[in-house]
């Protein structure tokens, strides 16, 4: 195991190619869900822990039925990808409610509301997608998973934290809402910018 | 008269990307040129009428419980057909839109317009609702599209605008640019909705 391909991996999903301010992925809760630094935190995690473990449940049916060298069946089956993996991803975060509600009432009054939302987060799916288009092996699709996730709650988090301090600032009345968290967003890729310079 | 008024809706006052917010991914992913911005309207607009149509006409026959399941089977059906339709015909556009293709399947404005209205309404309003929001979408898209890559490169559509000694403001073409843009965007629409309020 090359420990620093994996690091690569992770540096560069959290910070450089980070999924929210430079792939534009899961945009809806990062402007929705970034009000409250509860919240987004609460969000950041239940997002971790879903991506974490639908990295590696959609790599296994890539690999095992879809993909024609190493499934089972020995046919084709990769333009089912699509279908394939958002069913999963829905049957995943439906499964994971049900055990929390059972295993962890503590962790899922935290998360509860969260789950369902994250199925349709474009970044879970997005993150399944990108890691079969990069051909990592299936280590490195969990650590992308893990580390999109981070990177996620990473900016998820110092959105709720400027966008607290903007309640209590002088915004103008056009601004306010919507539109002055863009260009919150937008300063935010600015200075993630400065990551892309990073080269290993 | 009101089949008209289903179609028109979507275009301006309740715009999908713009009024109601949904489906920011896309939206400033692939804004970087016209042609992108072009590409993803279309393959958009397609799938938003043909799932509109689907679901609307297999409303009575899917139960309430699993409806959400259902409507995301039929939207990644259609998904599927235009992302091998565009790697058939249009490969370069293919390419460079990338996983935002399969990613149309977590579109909330897609399964937004399934739930709320193709599921209580005829085949052909549907549709038009479809074309309708299909088509804010794309203009949406465009709008944004048009000003990133007139000040990112000079040009519009590959057509020079600029002179060739115009130094063209990289920012815009990059992430920061996006979300810059849509921000200033909103807050425009914002002043003139203040303004239409105050005088009426």
């Amino acid at each position: 195991m090359d420990f620093s391909t994996l690091f690569i991996i992770i540096i560069g999903s959290i910070f450089v190619n980070n999924f929210v301010i430079h792939r534009f992925l899961g945009l809806c809760p990062y402007i929705g869900v970034s009000k409250k630094m509860d919240s987004a935190f609460g969000m950041g995690m239940a997002v971790i822990f879903v991506m974490t473990m639908a990295s590696t449940i959609t790599w296994l049916i890539y690999t095992f039925f879809l993909n024609k060298a190493t499934s089972i069946f020995g046919i084709d089956l990769t333009f089912l990808r699509t279908i394939a993996f958002i069913l999963s991803i829905a049957v995943l975060v439906q499964f994971v409610e049900m055990v929390i509600k059972k295993a962890a009432p503590e962790l899922y009054k935290a998360l509860g509301i969260y789950l369902p939302l994250i199925t349709t987060n474009c970044a879970v799916l997005g993150v399944s997608l990108l890691n079969i288009n990069e051909n990592y092996n299936f280590i490195e699709s969990i650590v992308n998973g893990a580390a999109a996730g981070v990177g996620f709650t990473l900016v998820l988090v110092l959105m709720a934290g400027i966008r607290e301090r903007l309640e209590y600032s002088k915004v103008p009345k056009s601004m306010k809402g919507m539109p002055i968290s863009f260009i919150v967003a937008g300063c935010m890729a600015l200075a993630f910018l400065g990551f892309s310079g990073m080269k290993f | 008269m009101k089949a008209i008024q289903e179609f028109t809706k979507g275009i301006i006052k309740e715009n999908p990307v713009f009024v109601m917010a949904l489906g920011l991914c896309p939206v400033l992913a692939v804004s970087t040129s016209v042609q992108n911005a072009i590409g993803m309207g279309a393959a958009a607009t397609f799938v938003l009428v043909c799932s509109n149509i689907f679901i609307s006409l297999l409303k009575n026959f899917i139960p309430s419980k699993v409806r959400i399941p259902c409507y995301i089977l039929v939207i990644a059906s259609f998904v599927t057909i235009v992302d091998m339709a565009m790697e058939a015909y249009v490969p370069p556009l293919h390419k460079s839109l990338g996983i935002f293709i399969p990613l149309i399947v977590v579109n909330c404005i897609i399964l937004g317009r399934a739930e709320a209205f193709a599921s209580k309404n005829g085949v052909f309003k549907s549709m038009l609702d479809g074309l309708g929001m299909g088509v804010g979408f794309m203009l949406a898209i465009i709008v944004i599209a048009s000003i990133r890559e007139f000040l990112g490169v000079g040009t519009i559509l590959d057509i020079r605008i600029l002179p060739a000694s115009y130094k063209p403001m990289i920012a815009a073409i990059l992430p920061p640019g996006a979300f810059i843009t849509i921000g200033l965007l909103m807050g425009l629409l914002s002043i003139l909705q203040n303004k239409k309020k105050s005088k009426a």
